[in-house]
């Protein structure tokens, strides 16, 4: 008999829906921690608006902007402990935030600072990455890691729908899936891979299910939605943990800004289908749960906003204040220890000599 | 001390290694049950488990990506490609990911990981087994790129490699795996990486090569010493990745000829690299041009016409006399 994909049946995981009404089961989650959620949220998207301008002003290098897809990085990387580690791709700011990395690392990279992809010691997580889906097979080594240590710790992979198409990925997945590795592949499918549509990326019906054929479950959540996605890599988390293998999750979202600061989406997608995505936009609907439920004001809303605005202000300022760096240092971090040809062309640049 | 080949020196070194650091661990593909096609891992996994000795799925790329988590979390790995030709599929990983990681991070995340890889003609081999593409990583900074072409020097370096704080690439000439034995210490020790060798020293002419070529090119100087007379010095380099110039330069300013013998295809292979360093370092001591005498630059061909496409006795012995007679 054939195994036909229409035969499939694929129901996506939502909490909160786009009014911000509960229609599914709360996580066991305190309202400290909602907030907190909201918190970064808010604080996120600020950020990322100012890092646009910033690069309009010329003041970074090209941004990756995030807009959009808040709910689906706070609410995976709220289902992480700190010991858990984190594979990025360069979009996932907030995530990375979550996780321990401080914003102006995260400025100091899109500013092409020497030491911007150099994370704080003791932050679980690999530097962006820019190759599309290079790091699905580094944190597959990564849970073969936790697995050969028997330490339990999860390795949670961002990635992008675009990324679903490459070779690393489905090398990643099989590997994971044959060791039973503790690895939590999280596609935000942000609909667009720069100019392709989702629909031309692949022929799957969803993301969701390209683990099927490799023997990893998988599921579809509302990636607008921040308590679904945290529930399901929750879910995914403990699954990992009791040894039960990987997971995929497809984060149904939307990438409401360019696909960076060089591209210019009005060119590939239409006006209608981004205001369609903002009448979904996750902060807004968690927002709207948070008033409902009162744990919210339009004071504190003022203030949070006030918030925000101070903290990237300090973002800023402690980027744009840090030295630059200097081109000598790079040849200390090629090896452990300088080689011949490496001491005598560090020496020819400390002494500005033309070669 | 026991007299041994190539492929019992280096799985001496690795049984060696996995004995000595709980860290170390194997992995690729049929290196397990199998102990590779080579032999190389042999009894390793019936030794060590399948916890350390790892039959990997058949994914070279995702081999080398798992290496680099695995040492970013700390752990040792050595990972097999089953042959040169096919690390193309791991470029991206090798060369973009494994080599930039320490400068990237800035030394907050290194990978001590090594990834060793039968290469060299004369075997015989289907197409795309054969290939030297020590040319394509000495372009890659960041990865150490080692070649040994004895068992002791196989056994020392390759101990080396799995201590060393950075990815390494361990080239293992096919040819030379069973081709001659010698002494041996069946104990653990390192041969420096980056240090050339001199296997023989001479007065006329500086012969610089390394790994599959080196036996080859070392027959040719001695079989010419013996007919002609004259002395033919003979440098090894036994590491790509950082280059021994040192030892160049030094051999070159006293004998004032050099030429270069490597397997690899001759543009912009790594005896372009020594040539220039020559040039930048001691061309005021040349005699005569610097010659190369390499694979050509060609795809690598048909086995059946292997033989005269590698450099050989004949090719060698031809570019000793033409530099000798230089005036």
């Amino acid at each position: 008999m054939w195994i036909k994909p229409e035969d499939l049946t694929i129901s996506q995981v939502q909490i909160l829906n786009e009014a911000g009404d509960l229609v599914g089961e709360l996580p066991d989650l305190t309202s400290a921690k909602l907030l907190d959620m909201y918190r970064y949220m808010v604080i996120a998207r600020a950020y990322d608006e100012r890092v646009v301008r910033l690069q309009r002003q010329g003041r970074v290098g090209t941004y990756a902007p995030f807009s959009g897809q808040e709910a689906a990085q706070v609410g995976s990387a709220f289902a992480l402990e700190k010991s858990d580690w984190v594979f990025p791709s360069y979009r996932e700011v907030p995530a990375l935030w979550v996780h321990g990395v401080p914003l102006v690392n995260s400025l100091l990279y899109t500013m092409g600072h020497v030491h911007g992809a150099r994370l704080p010691e003791g932050v679980n997580a690999f530097p962006v990455q820019i190759i599309i889906a290079g790091q699905t097979t580094q944190a597959m080594g990564s849970s073969l890691a936790s697995h050969y240590l028997g330490d339990k710790l999860v390795s949670l992979c961002y990635l992008g729908d675009g990324a679903t198409s490459q070779g690393d990925f489905h090398e990643s997945l099989n590997f994971a899936s044959v060791w039973k590795l503790p690895a939590i592949y999280l596609i935000q499918n942000n609909q667009w891979a720069i100019s392709m549509p989702r629909t031309r990326q692949s022929g799957s019906q969803t993301l969701a299910q390209k683990g099927l054929a490799y023997g990893i479950p998988g599921i579809q959540v509302d990636g607008n939605d921040v308590l679904a996605v945290y529930q399901v890599t929750q879910e995914a988390v403990e699954r990992a943990r009791a040894g039960e293998g990987p997971s995929i999750i497809e984060a149904v979202t939307f990438r409401m800004g360019p696909h960076t600061t060089s591209d210019d989406p009005t060119r590939y997608r239409s006006a209608q289908e981004l205001e369609t995505w903002k009448q979904k936009d996750p902060i807004v609907r968690f927002k709207r749960y948070l008033l409902n439920e009162k744990l919210w004001d339009d004071g504190k809303e003022a203030a949070l906003l006030q918030e925000a605005a101070e903290q990237i202000e300090q973002v800023v300022k402690a980027s744009e204040g840090k030295p630059k760096g200097t081109l000598e240092e790079s040849f200390d971090y090629v090896y452990e220890s300088l080689t011949h040809r490496l001491r005598e062309q560090k020496a020819a640049v400390a002494k500005k000599e033309v070669r | 001390m026991a007299v041994i080949n190539m492929i019992e020196a280096i799985n001496q070194a690795l049984a060696g290694e996995l004995e000595h650091d709980e860290r170390v661990l194997i992995l690729g593909e049929d290196v397990g049950h199998a102990g590779g096609v080579f032999r190389a891992t042999d009894g390793l996994q019936a030794k060590f488990g399948e916890r350390r000795v790892i039959d990997t799925p058949l994914a070279e790329s995702a081999i080398i990506g798992a290496s680099i988590g695995l040492a970013a979390r700390g752990l040792r790995p050595v990972a097999e490609i089953q042959f040169l030709g096919f690390i193309y599929e791991t470029m991206d990983q090798l060369a973009s990911q494994a080599a930039r990681m320490r400068l990237r991070t800035a030394g907050r995340i290194h990978l001590p990981m090594v990834v060793r890889s039968p290469y060299g003609g004369g075997v015989r081999t289907p197409e795309l087994h054969s290939d030297s593409l020590e040319g394509l990583f000495l372009h890659s900074p960041g990865i150490k790129v080692v070649m040994p072409s004895s068992p002791y020097d196989a056994k020392g370096l390759l101990i080396a490699a799995i201590r060393d704080p950075d990815p390494v690439l361990f080239l293992e000439p096919m040819k030379l795996y069973r081709a001659f034995k010698e002494e041996v210490p069946e104990d653990s020790y390192t041969v420096e990486i980056g240090k050339a060798k001199v296997v023989q020293e001479g007065e006329d002419l500086t012969l610089i090569t390394w790994g599959a070529a080196a036996p080859v090119a070392t027959a040719a100087a001695k079989a010419w010493q013996d007919k002609h007379g004259g002395s033919i010095e003979v440098i090894d380099l036994r590491t790509i990745v950082p280059m021994d110039e040192e030892a160049v330069v030094k051999s070159v300013e006293k004998t004032g000829r050099a030429m270069i013998v490597h397997e690899a295809v001759k543009s912009g292979g790594a005896g372009a690299e020594v040539a220039a360093i020559i040039s930048e370092k001691c061309m005021f001591s040349l005699l005569a041009p610097i010659l190369r005498v390499t694979g050509f630059d060609t795809p690598y061909p048909a086995f059946s016409v292997e033989d005269d496409w590698l450099p050989n006795a004949t090719r060698i012995t031809a570019a000793i006399q033409e530099m000798l007679s230089y005036r």
